[in-house]
């Protein structure tokens, strides 16, 4: 039944206990398109988080997922819709916003040490000119503890495993004390002690009432992990709890063939729009 | 010849302009080279050109201040132009193509159009670093050249930039996306950057030529980044590669009687050929030289493992069994490479001789008990997992003993449940604690 709507909300307002003094909803993507080069690569997703939750999103290589979390944070520009943070734009929420990218993002050769990076978690609250303090240091050392790598804050980045590379961005999430994290594969090509530790972290954050947005890519471990899941191939197939649309019909709507249309249409759009 | 007073004088001035301009362009030059936008130093050169005329046409004279602003002004507008093309569906690299050789054409055509601009070519590639001692004018109350206090303000500027923007440049530079989510706009830093790495290539040009800083814009940062680990290390090692051009290259210059600016050029390239071949991480000698090591524990493990072997054909450890000189050589790969490893196992108190014989000592005999124990699970492991058969087994075996630590081998023991015998129904020695107890 839920299958039919894009949207499922996830609980009814009464039901909803209050999730803060200001805050009607923790997210509010409202009718969002992007489009790169006027083709467009999501269409009109709305998705509406009323509580706090662990939230993944799937869909197939090229669905537009790392898209959305970047749609939504203000790095892709919009072409139609809009988002807001509880109850604000970006520009006053963006205190409360943590963000981890995908670990191929950066480069693992910067001269910098492991603590250094984390530590570049506190920068966003610090705003411009402002230096770190002793006490930020130790917040930062604080969060590498929290994932197991304290011992090795004064490594040159690039001489961690890609698990340990993934703890550090995780450690810098945790720095930023935001109560929304966007997360970007996460768990992409890691070790089984870091995806345990990782997903220990996400439970605390939870715990902590906060919402975890998780771009993941192991189906099988989809419902182990999260309470909520966004289905997504350019344009959302499913959102809710996970256990009424993680559903086999879903999946394969979001992982079928029937969404050549969509790609045709985009083509089309960007051979008008471009090149006549 | 004979050195004066104003020979070295003018050393000494040559040598300074050309430090103080090559660490301005040395510290910007990392965070191009951070952001892999290094070649933007040199469009950056070619399109300031326009900014240059611009000022010219506005202020009628030739004066670095109105110059300096007019190059920081097309320096951002050369990134913003750049950004603009790349957006509508251009790659970034041939955007910055476009936008650097239009603004240099452009500029070509106002300088020529305004006829009491007098362009000298090669005034523009070597500058006028040879002419620097010429003149001196009073600056804080010492005669120095005017070079030294234009470069010296430039290189105070480019530091306040630094330590002003310190956070800001290297969040920017490491992970723009997180700076842009936390409102710190990577494009406004990227452009306060672009208009610096301007400010500072126009005043440079006057003083070193474009050769010149076209290459401190990119050789001492490559350089700094092969021999560091950390942002602030790497700009001191960056401006020492700028100090050490310019002394060398004056030096040199002065010996071979050529282009001063060009000189220290091929001085900062010749030390980046020593990082290169010097550097501890990435370096051509660090390179060899662990090969070298790996090479020569490879062998002398073949030769333990091969006495090991000998010693269970003949009984045990109590037969004292060992092999000659000219058979170990052999199972190390013979040659240079075979004396080596015996020598080194040797000193490590790994092997010792009897006679002609080389045999075990207890350290060895534990060392190669644990090869053997990883070659032969290996083996066994191949065979039930990947079903290959008996006649293959050997040589796969033979190269990953070397790498099977104690930890994979305990992975294999239980993966295998324990096993006691390998496919050839040798035994597989068990680990040391259970032989010892």
């Amino acid at each position: 039944m839920p299958t039919e709507t894009p949207t499922v909300p996830v609980s009814s307002p009464e039901e909803s206990p209050t999730t803060g003094t200001d805050s009607p909803h923790v997210l509010d993507v409202h009718d969002v398109t992007v489009a790169y080069h006027r083709r467009p690569v999501l269409w009109d997703i709305d998705v509406t988080i009323d509580q706090p939750a662990l939230v993944g999103i799937v869909g197939p290589n090229g669905a537009g997922k790392s898209t959305l979390i970047k749609a939504i944070l203000g790095l892709v520009r919009l072409a139609s819709g809009s988002v807001s943070f509880f109850g604000q734009p970006y520009s006053s929420a963006r205190s409360r916003i943590g963000y981890v990218p995908q670990r191929g993002s950066v480069d693992w050769d910067f001269p910098v040490s492991v603590l250094d990076v984390v530590l570049m978690g506190v920068f966003g609250k610090l705003g411009w000119f402002r230096r770190p303090k002793a006490a930020d240091r130790e917040w930062a050392m604080e969060c590498l503890r929290q994932v197991g790598l304290a011992d090795m804050h004064t490594r040159q980045i690039g001489q961690l495993s890609g698990g340990q590379q993934q703890r550090v961005f995780l450690a810098r999430a945790l720095a930023q004390r935001a109560s929304l994290y966007f997360m970007d594969e996460p768990m992409a090509g890691v070790d089984a002690a870091t995806e345990r530790v990782i997903f220990e972290q996400l439970g605390q954050l939870r715990q902590q009432n906060k919402t975890v947005i998780v771009v993941h890519h192991d189906l099988r471990t989809v419902p182990h992990y999260f309470e909520e899941v966004i289905l997504l191939n350019m344009r959302l197939v499913a959102y809710g709890r996970t256990e009424e649309v993680f559903t086999p019909e879903n999946l394969r709507k979001t992982y079928g063939g029937q969404l050549g249309i969509l790609t045709d249409v985009a083509t089309s759009m960007a051979s008008k729009g471009i090149r006549p | 010849m004979s050195l004066t007073t104003s020979d070295f004088l003018a050393a000494w001035w040559t040598i300074a302009v050309g430090t103080l301009s090559n660490a301005s362009c040395a510290i910007l030059g990392c965070y191009l080279l951070l952001r892999r936008m290094s070649l933007l130093g040199d469009a950056i050169s070619h399109a300031i050109l326009p900014g240059i005329a611009i000022a010219f046409l506005l202020t009628g004279k030739i004066a670095s201040f109105p110059i300096f602003l007019g190059a920081m002004g097309i320096g951002v507008l050369t990134a913003f132009l750049t950004q603009l093309i790349h957006r509508g569906g251009v790659t970034e690299d041939a955007s910055l193509g476009v936008v650097f050789t239009s603004l240099f054409a452009i500029g070509v055509i106002m300088v020529s159009a305004i006829h009491s601009v007098d362009l000298d070519p090669g005034c523009v590639l070597y500058g006028l670093i040879d002419a620097v001692p010429l003149t001196t004018q009073p600056f804080l109350g010492f005669e120095v050249p005017p070079a030294v206090g234009t470069m010296g303000s430039v290189l105070i500027v480019v530091l306040l930039f630094v330590n002003i923007f310190w956070k800001e440049l290297k969040l920017v530079s490491f992970d723009p996306d997180l700076a842009t989510s936390m409102g710190i706009s990577a494009t406004l830093v990227h452009y306060l950057l672009m208009a610096m790495v301007a400010g500072v290539t126009v005043t440079s040009f006057e003083a070193v030529g474009a050769i010149l800083v076209v290459a401190m814009l990119i050789v001492p940062a490559a350089t700094a980044h092969l021999l560091t680990d950390r942002l602030w290390s790497m700009m001191l090692v960056a401006v020492g590669v700028g100090f050490l051009s310019s002394l060398f290259g004056y030096i040199g210059a002065l010996l071979l009687d050529t282009s001063v600016a060009g000189m220290m050029s091929v001085v900062a390239g010749l030390l980046f050929l020593l990082a290169v071949f010097f550097s501890p991480r990435y370096g051509v000698v660090s390179k060899v030289w662990h090969n070298l090591a790996l090479t020569l524990r490879i062998s002398g493990e073949d030769i333990i493992a091969t006495i090991y072997r000998a010693e269970e054909r003949a009984g045990g450890k109590t037969s004292g069994a060992g092999i000659g000189l000219g058979e170990s050589l052999r199972a190390a790969g013979g040659g240079i490479v075979g004396w080596l490893a015996v020598a080194g196992f040797w000193w490590q108190g790994l092997l010792d001789c009897r006679g002609s014989l080389l045999i075990l000592t207890p350290d060895g005999r534990r060392r190669a008990r644990s090869l053997v124990r990883s070659h032969r699970l290996w083996e066994l492991f191949l065979e039930e997992n990947v079903e290959l058969p008996l006649d293959h087994l050997h040589d796969p075996a033979e190269r990953v003993e070397h790498f099977i630590d104690r930890h994979l081998q305990e992975e294999l023991n239980d993966v295998l449940e324990s096993p006691r015998k390998d496919p050839h129904g040798r035994p597989i020695p068990p680990l040391d604690s259970m032989d010892e107890a």
